[in-house]
């Protein structure tokens, strides 16, 4: 038995708002713009957070895995949904995890990933350690062209690790090159010139130097580097500065997905994954307020990671979007005139939602130990209608199971951030029916009999008392996994 | 099989109001409306009545909970009246509630009153409408079009039927409703439409369009109801008599259990057996007379006529398309406009139906008399959703005990 990372796991949202679409729109005001309008960046969908975009990447992750042998949830992001109550439980209890498991959240630094990740890789407890960001942008701003929405996901533990760490380093000052507090919604960021030239080039490369002096490797034994920056070729001066050979640098994925955050370390990790052979080394690099940097190992059993959608996946799960106004109106940059049917009270009985949070959560129904028939949700009389025996159902995971549409509509009435509202009944093939909403669909493309798979969603927004809540939706099931 | 309540209550007095968006009158002034008029018409007092039913359907619009607005409105003289609320049916259960107090002896003579002020939401449609806090935490964020909507892509999937002849035969449903409120004053959509109106209507929710959707309307109707013997011992000739009242309301099994396909309702095709078994009618096609379904959505009328057992299994299309159902067809369905264009005040709709039937079957329907004097009528309300609902179905007819 080893310890290390025993599988990966990302997510990133489907829809790719065009970076023409937004210099278009602003290139009037700040001509700078119009040359970055290349490429495109992964937004969120109206209906997806850091804590939607994390359960998927987690769901990635466990493929093929036994769930009940995580001992901890550690979640990180700058853009929880919740500062006052524990984004890494909702996951969990997403996940379906159960109640024996240490959770934490991790925040607070673009390096909180890195920070969550090398703390687990020091051996204890099987850890997931999730990553997600969805960064709020002002318009024309440069971090509005440069950042991207999404997650990854890693199982840390002992067992047959796809790759080991060999050693890692750390480093922290306090240098501030943006910031975002609780009155400031957006980010606010100082020169990029500086940022580079007294920030990343100071710091990090004297931390991959003592890195690799603990696994006793030069700095030309690394096959990958892995290094987030928004600017430009930044990743390479580091790498140049530490001897690191400029074709181990990695695509930092900005013309196809943007930077995501705190996020994006493992993001780029998990794709250096996807693509290595056993034997590489990778080095990830963490910066914000200092500097984390882990280099690994990748192993034989990289090969019997069960097939998932990863990085590589979901970036082909994509959907092109040159409406600019639609991301400013999902991200509430601007405010539309909803009508007054958004105006009905979302509000929510939290002691129903605990009461009930298996239904609702994790998305867990019934199964009748008389008749064995499947139901969702689970209640007291079996639904069967030979046999409505009380109190026989055992729970019943419905969330990894994939329905088929049974009938559909798409709702141009009804309130719906992003109209029309398409939904149905879903029919499990083995037992259970739900009626629910769609998500990642689109009108044109839905059929009677179409696959679908369960996605874990905000279900609607309480703008009156800042709550959220969180349900299953039906999307169609990804095909051609890689 | 209980003995049911065939011929043991008669109507003495309908009314109803005009329907439409009666923007200058409040609820209790659309009770009075259709109060007058059935008063007048049973030819009694007030104080002669013993029980009351209201129905409301949302009353968080309008007169809030408790029988008590209609008791204020109508000045009861401090009898028991109750309000009962379910869905879509609520006019008929209001009805039913009536009928069954005088069946039991309870009441010589019982009021049932159906009313619903819907247009003081500030936008078009049917109000939002709480739903119970676990369903607003699972349920879509839906419409009633919506809802209705998936009975087309089910029915066409389980029928092989193209979508472009669904979409006309539900058209030509739309096209016959609104010929046949032009001939009712009363009725809330006048105005003559053709096919293509219907086709190119705005899309509401796939495949409905605007005119695939039956109006929102204010509007009140009610019955006084009593035992034949008194209805004749207070000088009544041509008596109307109730037939046979069933509900059947959905138990889960629909919306949790894959034995329904999702291109009927389950619930209309047990009450209408139960219906037709309760006043001895065998085969519906050829003996009732007249029908008033439904039809909230031009789709939910198609699929109705099969669950009433008029229309064979996949045939409602063709009877829809050859006129079976038209006003001069064989079995008139919504011939005073139905809640496409009589509109649909959700606690009255039940009872409206059951006006038209007894104004049709004592020859006083005016342009829109049916030419055959009707014998047998079927009313049919719908609540909730396809997947989740209450039914009733009412037959009245002449009565000839």
């Amino acid at each position: 038995m080893t310890f290390g990372i025993l599988a990966f796991g990302a997510y990133i949202p489907r829809l790719r708002l065009q970076r023409k679409a937004i210099a278009d729109a602003h290139g009037w005001f700040n001509a700078a713009l119009k040359g970055q309008g290349k490429g495109e960046r992964a937004i969120a969908n109206w209906d997806e957070d850091a804590v939607t975009m994390a359960v998927e990447a987690a769901r990635d992750c466990l493929t093929g895995q036994d769930a009940t042998r995580v001992e901890a949830v550690q979640m990180a992001s700058t853009t929880f949904p919740f500062l006052d109550r524990l984004n890494s439980g909702v996951v969990a209890e997403a996940l379906n995890l159960g109640q024996d498991l240490a959770t934490a959240d991790a925040g607070q630094t673009q390096r909180a990933a890195t920070s969550a990740l090398m703390t687990a890789l020091r051996g204890g407890p099987a850890t997931l350690i999730v990553a997600a960001e969805k960064r709020p942008v002002k318009a024309a701003s440069p971090l509005e062209m440069a950042a991207g929405d999404g997650a990854a996901a890693l199982l840390i533990g002992a067992g047959r690790p796809v790759a080991r760490l060999l050693a890692s380093a750390t480093r922290t000052a306090d240098f501030v090159d943006h910031y975002r507090t609780p009155e400031s919604e957006f980010d606010y960021q100082w020169e990029e010139r500086w940022i580079r030239d007294a920030g990343y080039m100071p710091l990090v490369p004297p931390a991959i130097k003592a890195c690799l002096a603990k696994a006793g490797l030069g700095p030309e034994a690394v096959t990958r580097f892995c290094m987030p920056a928004v600017l430009a070729k930044v990743a390479n001066s580091v790498a140049k500065a530490a001897g690191i050979p400029d074709a181990a640098v990695a695509d930092n994925l900005h013309a196809v997905c943007g930077e995501t955050g705190a996020a994006h370390p493992l993001v780029m990790l998990v794709a250096a994954l996807e693509a290595a052979e056993p034997g590489e080394k990778i080095m990830l690099v963490g910066f914000g307020q200092g500097a984390d940097v882990l280099l690994f190992e990748v192993t034989e059993d990289i090969s019997a990671l069960a097939p998932r959608l990863g990085v590589k996946g979901h970036l082909a799960r994509r959907k092109e979007e040159a409406n600019y106004s639609k991301f400013l109106a999902f991200n509430d940059t601007i405010e539309l005139e909803r009508g007054m049917r958004a105006e009905a009270d979302k509000q929510t009985a939290l002691s129903a939602l605990w009461r009930n949070r298996a239904t609702v959560t994790s998305f867990v129904g019934g199964k009748c130990s008389k008749c064995g028939t499947l139901q969702f949700p689970k209640t007291r009389v079996c639904v069967n209608p030979n046999c409505t025996a009380i109190d026989t159902q055992v729970p019943e995971p419905f969330a990894a199971k994939t329905g088929k549409i049974n009938s559909y509509t798409a709702d141009r009435l009804t309130y719906s951030p992003d109209p029309p509202a398409c939904y149905g009944m879903i029919q499990f093939e083995e037992g259970g029916r739900w009626m629910m909403d769609f998500t990642d669909v689109d009108e044109k493309d839905l059929s009677v009999g179409q696959p679908m798979r369960m996605m874990f969603r905000v279900k609607d927004i309480d703008s009156q008392r800042g709550f959220r809540r969180y349900f299953w939706k039906a999307a169609p099931a990804a095909t051609g996994r890689t | 099989m209980p003995k049911g309540i065939r011929d043991k209550v008669a109507i003495l007095g309908m009314g109803c109001s005009k329907f439409g968006e009666r923007w200058d009158m409040n609820a209790e002034d659309l009770m009075v409306e259709a109060y007058v008029e059935a008063l007048g018409d049973a030819g009694i007092e007030t104080k002669q009545i013993d029980a009351a039913w209201l129905g409301t359907a949302i009353e968080e619009q309008h007169v809030g909970k408790s029988a008590v607005p209609l008791a204020v409105a109508l000045r009861l003289p401090y009898i028991p009246v109750t309000r009962v609320e379910n869905f879509c049916a609520t006019g008929t259960e209001a009805f039913r509630g009536a009928v069954y107090a005088v069946a039991s002896g309870a009441a010589d003579i019982a009021l049932a009153l159906g009313v619903e002020k819907l247009k003081d939401t500030g936008y078009g449609g049917l109000p939002q409408r709480g739903r119970g806090t676990l369903p607003n935490m699972t349920w879509p964020n839906a419409s009633a079009p919506g809802y209705f909507a998936q009975l087309a892509a089910a029915y066409r999937a389980k029928h092989g039927s193209a979508p472009e002849d669904l979409k006309r035969a539900m058209a030509h449903v739309s096209v016959k409703s609104h010929d046949n409120g032009g001939r009712n004053a009363k009725a809330h959509l006048r105005n003559k439409i053709t096919i293509d109106t219907v086709l190119n209507s705005p899309m509401i929710a796939e495949p409905l369009g605007l005119y695939d959707c039956c109006g929102v309307s204010d509007g009140a109707a009610c019955a006084i109801v009593t035992t034949p013997e008194i209805a004749r011992s207070l000088g009544k000739r041509d008596l109307v008599s109730v037939k046979a009242l069933q509900v059947s309301v959905s138990n889960g099994t629909e919306a949790q259990h894959n034995s329904w396909d999702g291109s009927y309702f389950a619930t209309t095709r047990i009450a209408a057996t139960r219906a037709y078994q309760e006043a001895g009618i065998a085969k519906p096609r050829e003996e009732i007379s007249l029908i008033e379904v439904h039809d909230c959505f031009s789709v939910t009328e198609l699929v109705t006529m099969e669950d009433l057992h008029i229309s064979a299994e996949g045939r409602a299309i063709h009877d829809i398309l050859d006129g079976f159902y038209d006003a001069d067809g064989t079995i008139p369905c919504q011939i005073d406009g139905g809640l496409k264009c009589f509109g649909h005040p959700i606690g009255a709709s039940g009872l409206r139906m059951i006006y038209e039937m007894y104004l049709q079957m004592q020859g006083r329907a005016g342009e829109r008399q049916r030419q055959d004097m009707p014998r047998l009528g079927l009313t049919h309300n719908l609540g909730g959703f396809p997947h989740q609902n209450v039914c009733s179905i009412s037959i009245v007819g002449r009565y000839e005990g």
